[in-house]
């Protein structure tokens, strides 16, 4: 957290907050806050469970901070593509208060299973932006530990992650590692094209049948690249989880408090040894599918600005400054910290070495094998056979 | 490190191989800031915008607008430090105006095409048969001329495949001579091989198929005389020069067929895209086309009226407007007009997104009016001046011209009558607009010159009944004779 921020007691200038009782049966949200930045104190949701956030300044400030770098890094990603740095990326623009609000909800213990848009998990986890980075450039796998971060790697597959999830949160189970305050609770990411996929509702059988600690967060970002939410369901698909024998619920995926509350709670449950659960996280992909992909082929303009309005970052400014949490100089700290880590990760992205196109043997066997041998000396000798090559 | 940075168009979206350049937004000598959006480009999947990759001052732009750029290739030069004074000797450094060559060196990066034969099709990573480069996602790449490296010791014709293939060209290149055009060769064959089932596996149909080899011609090599992939390669490589055509040389009086004489226009972006609808709606829902001439004389003076007011008086007024309000007041009164088939049901929509089909520069595009029934008059003249500067502008977005409920085409300013006119996917109802030409017609018992055009309807025989498409017609009809009393009539 910055020096020089505000002091942390700020309760009595706070408005009367509002409580609010959700409607069962209707696929309404849990909202904690407004797309004009108000605060609803709590919420109680459809089985009687309050949702609330209780934060202090500073935390409040920290949530504001990570989704500003978020956003800045993943458009400094887009723009290295855009000028050739990158092979392709996946922006999360739009989805940032649905990554770092759950992000934020993980427990060290906890393990994420991310698809290739989670760029604001993996910062809340605490791994370097730069990793994907070296994925979508293609000179490594993306290189973080997954045991070290309790972060797996990205997933390309759609849904095949909540498969690998499922098995991990099953292990954590037989390994007697939930039941108490401190368990350990898995979550899986996926989109809502994902829920299309054979994979994802075979996840929902085998974690329900066996009450994984696992909580499957769908983004839905209403669309499956081109092809929209109702092509995919005809129930909004939280309710999906009804069928499959676990709790359901959809919550503001903008709404950063909101999607930690909901989500915190879920993880809670899990580690307490009381299974699993589905959270839909309502929110929309303001951006394109991947750098590929021309999103005014398929969508309309009034569509994107309709969710404008519903920025995850602009209502958290809005409430900051309503509430006199953070000012002027907070803002433009936070935005001078953005712009000097996106220079940071640019610098470190282009200067990031090729790898030898051989090292693509390398990582294959610890002790290699005879095989390989003789196709890394095929692939040398076809190297060789170009003009101008270096080798 | 030079300070004049040269930016190569990246490939902007996995595996594509070139980019039409749309606009530049910047120009030379132009102050840029790193990120900053510098030129909005095409490809197969999307209209992107590049961001600057470093700041400085633009130096050079190697490609106008409208120029189909390879992937690899210099598309501009910034000068990566402009205070640091003027620059020295530079191949770079051309006159404004003219388009300047990218230095040597940025030439020698770009790959050059390796000699017939050097391509080994189907290879992973390389191009697919035909020339085809696969891709996982996205909405398909342009067909292009694979190119890679040159292998080391190759024939000498290879090496004297120059730069010339590369980047500078002013104008877009329009004959593309590829393998599969080469590729169609009747090899007669010498065997007299019965007639009878070919044998090929299929992957070395495919193959056929794609360079365009007919597998009748051939003698097989494989087992039981299949033809084997080497047959179809052979046959693909044989040399055209064979064939009679090509002996008158030029200047002789024999004409010549060939395809010296031909020019094969590469089918993309908008033609494309017009191509694919007009063929999937003439052959998918099934038009009528209705006629109907009408005495527009009345209307025409009412425009002129309507001109003379001062609060009309800078407002672009045509008899288009009129044909517009006449189509918007008739959906009213016949809502089925403005609706989709949409297989086991028909969608009636309340909105009209009235279509205006617009000839521009880069082919026909047809932008909507978003809700355009609820518009006045006013709003809607505006609208419709706004929509056809856009199309000239060439700025239309695809939303403009995506959710069309119902279109209007004005071949009239072409001069002609009318037309039958093809509907646009999705639309059930399309009038054409012809000429207003001032004709001998029967008024009031006596034959006059009056002012008359004709009006072409063509509408979607699934939904629309002949009594609805003629009262839809009609009524269209009745309002541009008589527009007053139609206004006092309906509203």
């Amino acid at each position: 957290m910055a020096k020089g921020d505000p002091g942390a007691s700020t309760r009595g200038r706070r408005a009367a907050p509002r409580s609010r009782k959700a409607a069962t049966g209707d696929p309404e949200l849990v909202q904690l806050l407004t797309p004009t930045g108000e605060r609803i104190e709590s919420v109680t949701g459809p089985d009687g469970t309050e949702y609330r956030v209780d934060f202090t300044d500073e935390e409040y400030r920290g949530l504001y901070r990570d989704l500003v770098l978020v956003r800045k890094l993943d458009a400094e990603a887009t723009a290295l593509q855009r000028q050739g740095e990158l092979g392709i990326w996946a922006s999360l623009l739009g989805q940032e208060a649905a990554q770092v609000g759950s992000g934020r909800a993980l427990r060290t213990q906890d393990m994420a299973f991310p698809t290739y848009r989670e760029h604001g998990v993996l910062y809340c986890r605490g791994i370097d932006p730069i990793m994907p980075l070296g994925l979508f450039r293609g000179v490594d796998q993306g290189g973080w530990d997954p045991n070290e971060f309790k972060f797996n790697m990205y997933t390309i597959v759609i849904g095949a992650q909540t498969l690998h999830a499922t098995g991990y949160a099953m292990g954590v189970a037989m390994d007697g590692k939930t039941g108490t305050d401190d368990g350990e609770a898995v979550i899986a990411y996926f989109g809502d094209g994902a829920t299309s996929q054979g994979d994802v509702n075979e996840a929902f059988v085998w974690a329900g049948v066996f009450n994984s600690p696992l909580v499957f967060f769908c983004q839905n970002n209403q669309y499956a690249i081109s092809e929209p939410l109702e092509r995919q369901t005809r129930i909004p698909l939280y309710r999906r989880a009804a069928g499959f024998g676990f709790p359901g619920i959809r919550v503001d995926g903008n709404d950063v408090l909101a999607t930690y509350a909901v989500t915190r709670h879920a993880l809670d449950n899990a580690r307490h040894g009381q299974g699993p659960s589905l959270i839909e996280a309502y929110t929309y992909r303001m951006g394109a599918h991947t750098t590929s992909d021309d999103p005014t082929r398929y969508r309309i303009a009034s569509e994107v600005e309709a969710w404008q309005a519903k920025d995850p970052i602009a209502r958290m400014k809005a409430f900051l400054e309503r509430e006199q949490i953070a000012a002027a100089d907070f803002f433009t700290e936070v935005d001078e910290q953005a712009r000097r880590e996106a220079v940071d990760l640019r610098e470190r992205v282009l200067a990031m070495p090729n790898p030898e196109p051989a090292t693509m043997f390398d990582h294959v066997y610890p002790n290699g094998s005879p095989l390989l041998d003789e196709q890394r000396a095929q692939f040398s000798r076809y190297l060789e056979s170009f003009e101008g090559s270096a080798h | 490190m030079s300070r004049i940075k040269e930016f190569n168009l990246p490939d902007l979206g996995e595996g594509l191989t070139e980019g039409e350049i749309l606009a530049w937004l910047v120009k030379v000598g132009d102050t840029i800031e790193l990120n900053q959006p510098i030129v909005e480009v095409e490809t197969a999947k999307a209209a992107v915008e590049i961001p600057a990759k470093w700041a400085g001052q633009v130096h050079a732009i190697f490609h106008p607008e409208g120029t189909t750029v390879e992937v690899g290739t210099p598309i501009i030069a910034i000068d990566t430090d402009p205070g640091a004074g003027p620059i020295e000797s530079s191949t770079t450094g051309a006159p404004a105006g003219d388009l300047p060559t990218p230095s040597a060196a940025s030439l020698a990066a770009v790959e050059v095409a390796p000699a017939e034969g050097a391509v080994e099709p189907g290879l992973i990573g390389g191009p697919a048969p035909g020339g085809r480069t696969a891709v996982l996602v996205g909405y398909g790449p342009r067909t292009t001329a694979a190119k890679r490296r040159p292998r080391k010791g190759a024939a000498p014709a290879q090496a004297t495949v120059a730069p010339a293939a590369a980047p500078v060209q002013a104008a877009p290149t329009p004959v593309q001579a590829g393998p599969a055009v080469v590729a169609a060769v009747p090899t007669v064959n010498g065997n007299g091989r019965a007639a009878g089932p070919v044998l090929a596996k299929p992957p070395v149909r495919k193959l056929a198929k794609d360079l365009g080899v007919d597998l009748g011609t051939l003698t097989g090599s494989g087992p039981l005389g299949s033809i084997t992939r080497e047959d179809v390669q052979r046959a693909a490589a044989a040399p055209v020069a064979a064939e009679p055509l090509t002996v008158t040389a030029p200047g002789t009086s024999a004409a010549s067929f060939g395809a010296d004489r031909e020019q094969r226009i590469p089918v993309k972006g908008v033609r494309k895209l017009t191509a694919e609808n007009m063929s999937r709606s003439a052959f998918t829902a099934p038009h009528v086309t209705e006629f109907l001439t009408v005495d527009v004389t009345r209307a025409m003076k009412a425009l002129d009226r309507l001109r003379d007011r001062r609060e009309w008086r800078d407002v672009r007024v045509s008899p288009l407007l009129l044909v517009a309000k006449a189509v918007l007041l008739a959906v009213k009164r016949h809502p089925m007009v403005n609706s989709t088939w949409a297989g086991d049901e028909i969608v009636v929509k309340e909105y009209v997104n009235l279509g205006i089909a617009a000839a521009t520069e880069r082919g026909l595009i047809v932008p909507n009016i978003k809700d355009a029934g609820r518009l006045t008059l006013r709003e809607l003249a505006d609208a419709m001046t706004g929509l056809v500067q856009m199309a000239k502008s060439g700025k239309t977005s695809p939303a403009d011209m995506s959710g069309g409920t119902l279109t209007i085409t004005n071949v009239g300013v072409f001069g002609v009558d009318t037309g039958t006119p093809i509907l646009p996917p999705g639309e059930s109802a399309i009038l054409a607009f012809g000429a207003v030409r001032e004709m001998p017609w029967v008024h009031k018992g006596k034959v006059k010159p009056r002012l008359v055009t004709t009006l072409g309807l063509s509408f979607d025989h699934r939904i629309i009944d002949g009594e609805l498409g003629s009262k839809f017609l009609r009524d269209i009809g009745d309002f541009l004779a008589d527009p007053e009393a139609a206004l006092l009539a309906w509203t």
